[in-house]
């Protein structure tokens, strides 16, 4: 790393820190040099890969790539007030292929698989815990069960959570709190993890101080 | 001195000293280590001063936002300069994934996907080094890919890294024959479901041009009934999530995750289900998973800071619901800034 | 018409992708490979879409000179460099040593992983400003967190290390996160799912219109 490359990722890295003192204009750079470069790396690389290694390099053995790129185009036309509303066609392309592709791949693996890992290991041996499951391991699989069941008659919410619905309703809560106080502990060490990474190389790659 | 000349020498001060520490890096100098006895010296500062703050939060004064954001900063930089170690102790789900891939015979394929980017290096980049390198060690063949754009990439530096290990560099090992870096492919989730058919469809050159049959290693491998056990290193979209939708539950690939600590408590539950083969999650997986491997990196040398970072989040939440509790509700709600 | 052909499109491409699942071979298997073709180069044109409207955006505020147009003016210089470097290595712009890889690594690298690492600061202040144990609820989501967090470094190990096996912190860490965690994010799962699941069938059925805008 030479001196140049490593002094400006100091400054710029520095720059947005000082967000923590308060507002400044050198943030207030880091963030428009940020701004502009995000925008200015995604063009690129949707240009290089996409656009020109997706259809310039392939239209020529796939001839169907002139619809996809004639899609875009309209897309592009959405600038131009008087005849934006073509860019309706892609976008109702893109929503219609996201919501295709996602309804099949959520329906088998976000609802029928846990719905089957949830109820099996109670029913099934060959599933989850053998007959020789200690009493920690079927506990556990309760627990699991209950917490699933309940959590889902939380968000239920077309009935009003009252009398044993209600009860079911509010187990279901605790188990969905418990979830998030672990995703927040996950969250602090995920984000501490990466204030590491740039103290790493603050004190480490710039200062020399660490090994 | 007013607030702004006090700005300005605090800057100018900032300057300074990191020119000095900068000449004294390129004078040759080596790094500052604490010893032992300065570092437990150090901790009990640190706790005799959060020890302080305790008492101060239940007089009712709660300390500004700027002190707690120092506290921070000393919490992850110090132990940077400590020489203390810590045992690891590896969890279930880590466990897994090394046995999955500790029992693979000689000459299995491995699939590593790297679908993140160098932000998210910190926690990543030491699983897929160790990850590579154990599999380096066990001979099974490594064919790396990407969703992401700078996946190919990271995944480079991680083989230079693992390559820094004579131990691995005598074994010989060729690119093409015994490891190969397919590169970047775009169309997230639409990739997947394209490899289910056939690999060449969308991988018809490796990262560095070479034509998919001229590559002994991947010539034959047609599409994921040839790969034995897979591994998703994720930061996001595309991501674990959906290699466990299209991979794993369309074409029945084995499939092991390793994902960034946000990402990680979403895992847990394909996990569960079998659909997941073993998880490392965050920076802390990947110390289990280095301890496991019997190789310390990053992820083994950086955490030390975790646990400090962790700690003195833990204290300020402790904190400040004892003000709570003993200080009285009300007066415990108001923020008092410096 | 400029309704229905939208609601037609979005009807034939999520049908399409849907019996693909079932029916993976010709010609529903060709159409979806297309489809994910032509998904790649609109996403393509998307980012070029967003990329103008953010310089014409920025452009307006400098020639205006509304309130702080210097930074929008460094918004345009910089997106231009980023640009022009990445347009001039053409293909191979990815590889290291060429100008676009160091603005990559020495420009967006650090603004991208520092404002992502800043989060940590204000996780600690809020925690320590506004996380309190008011009511049952609360409590058990700070104790859930208690546990991760210390279980999960090797410090929690460490504190209870006196403690028989199978009951140090990081094993109840673990136990918290294979099972009432599981089962909390299962029902979210669960229920997001469903919604997803609901809400594409709607779309592809054309019962759901809001994606292709009001008015004529």
């Amino acid at each position: 790393m030479d001196h140049v490359s490593v002094w400006l990722g100091a400054f710029l890295t520095l720059g947005i820190l000082s967000f923590l003192y308060k507002d400044n204009p050198w943030y207030k750079l880091c963030e428009a040099i940020f701004v502009g470069a995000s925008a200015g790396y995604w063009v690129i690389v949707l240009w290089w890969d996409n656009l020109v290694g997706k259809f310039y390099e392939g239209v020529g053995d796939d001839p169907a790539l002139w619809v996809g790129m004639i899609l875009g185009v309209l897309m592009l036309v959405r600038l131009i007030p008087k005849v934006g509303w073509i860019s309706r066609w892609p976008l109702a392309f893109i929503v219609g292929a996201t919501s295709g592709f996602w309804m099949m791949n959520y329906l088998g693996s976000n609802i029928i698989e846990q719905v089957g890992a949830t109820i099996m290991p109670l029913l099934s041996t060959q599933v989850g815990a053998g007959f020789d499951a200690g009493v920690w391991m079927i506990l556990s699989r309760l627990v699991v069960f209950v917490g699933t069941f309940t959590g889902l008659v939380y968000f239920f919410f077309s009935k009003e959570h009252k009398g044993a619905f209600g009860t079911t309703a509010r187990v279901g809560i605790f188990f969905i709190m418990i979830t998030f106080g672990a995703s927040f502990g996950y969250t602090v060490m995920s984000r501490m993890s990466l204030l590491i990474g740039r103290i790493d190389f603050i004190l480490g790659d710039w200062l020399g101080l660490i090994n | 001195m007013s607030t702004r000349a006090k700005e300005l020498v605090a800057l100018l001060a900032i300057v300074v000293l990191a020119v000095i520490a900068y000449i004294r890096k390129v004078g040759g100098a080596g790094p500052i280590e604490f010893s032992s006895t300065m570092s437990v010296v150090v901790i009990c500062l640190i706790a005799l001063s959060l020890l302080w703050i305790l008492v101060l939060t239940i007089k009712g004064r709660l300390i500004g936002r700027r002190v707690v954001f120092i506290y921070v900063g000393v919490a992850v930089s110090l132990p940077l300069f400590m020489s203390l170690t810590q045992k690891v102790s590896p969890s279930p789900e880590v466990i897994q994934l090394y046995d999955a891939i500790t029992e693979l015979p000689e000459g299995s394929k491995v699939l590593i996907s790297f679908d993140y980017d160098p932000p998210s290096a910190p926690e990543l980049q030491p699983m897929a080094e160790s990850i590579i390198r154990l599999c380096m060690q066990r001979d099974l063949k490594v064919i790396m890919m990407g969703l992401w754009p700078q996946g190919p990439q990271q995944a480079n530096l991680a083989v230079e890294k693992v390559f820094e290990d004579t131990a691995i560099t005598n074994k010989g090992l060729k690119y093409g024959v015994d490891y190969v870096n397919l590169g970047f492919q775009t169309g997230n989730e639409f990739v997947i479901q394209r490899m289910g058919s056939s690999f060449e469809s969308m991988f018809s050159t490796d990262y560095e041009g070479t034509p998919y049959q001229e590559l002994p290693l991947v010539r034959n491998v047609k599409n994921f009934s040839n790969i034995d056990y897979s591994v998703n290193l994720s930061a996001g979209f595309p991501g674990t999530v959906e290699w466990v939708q299209v991979a794993v539950d369309r074409y029945g690939v084995q499939l092991g995750a390793g994902n960034t600590a946000v990402q990680a408590p979403q895992m847990y539950v394909y996990l569960d289900a079998g659909q997941l083969k073993g998880l490392v999650g965050g920076m802390s997986g990947a110390s289990e998973f280095e301890d496991l491997a019997e190789y310390h990196g990053k992820g083994t040398k950086y955490m030390l800071s975790q646990s400090f970072a962790h700690v003195v989040v833990i204290a300020f939440i402790l904190i400040g619901n004892v003000a709570f509790f003993l200080g009285g509700r009300k007066s415990a709600l108001k923020g008092q800034e410096p | 018409m400029r309704r229905e052909i939208p609601l037609l499109i979005t009807a034939i491409v999520g049908i399409v992708f849907v019996i693909a699942y079932f029916i993976p071979h010709w010609p529903f298997g060709k159409m979806s490979g297309w489809f994910s073709d032509w998904f790649s180069i609109v996403q393509g044109c998307a980012i070029i879409l967003g990329a103008l409207n953010l310089m014409k955006l920025s452009l307006i505020k400098v020639m205006d000179r509304k309130e702080d147009w210097g930074y929008a003016a460094v918004i345009i210089v910089t997106f231009l460099i980023v640009v022009v470097s990445g347009a001039y290595e053409g293909e191979e712009f990815r590889n290291p040593g060429t100008s676009f890889d160091w603005l990559y690594q020495f420009v967006y690298i650090p603004l991208s992983a520092t404002m992502f690492a800043i989060l940590a600061f204000f996780v600690a202040s809020a925690s320590y400003r506004a996380f309190r144990a008011r009511n049952f609820e609360a409590t058990l989501l700070l104790i859930a967190a208690f546990f991760v967090m210390i279980g999960r470094v090797p410090v929690g190990y460490t504190l209870s290390s006196f403690m028989p096996e199978g009951w140090y912190l990081s094993d109840l860490a673990s136990w918290v996160m294979n099972v009432p965690q599981a089962a909390g994010q299962r029902a979210i799962m669960i229920g997001i799912g469903l919604g997803i699941v609901s809400t594409s069938l709607r779309i592809i059925l054309g019962l759901e219109r809001s994606h292709i805008g009001g008015g004529d």
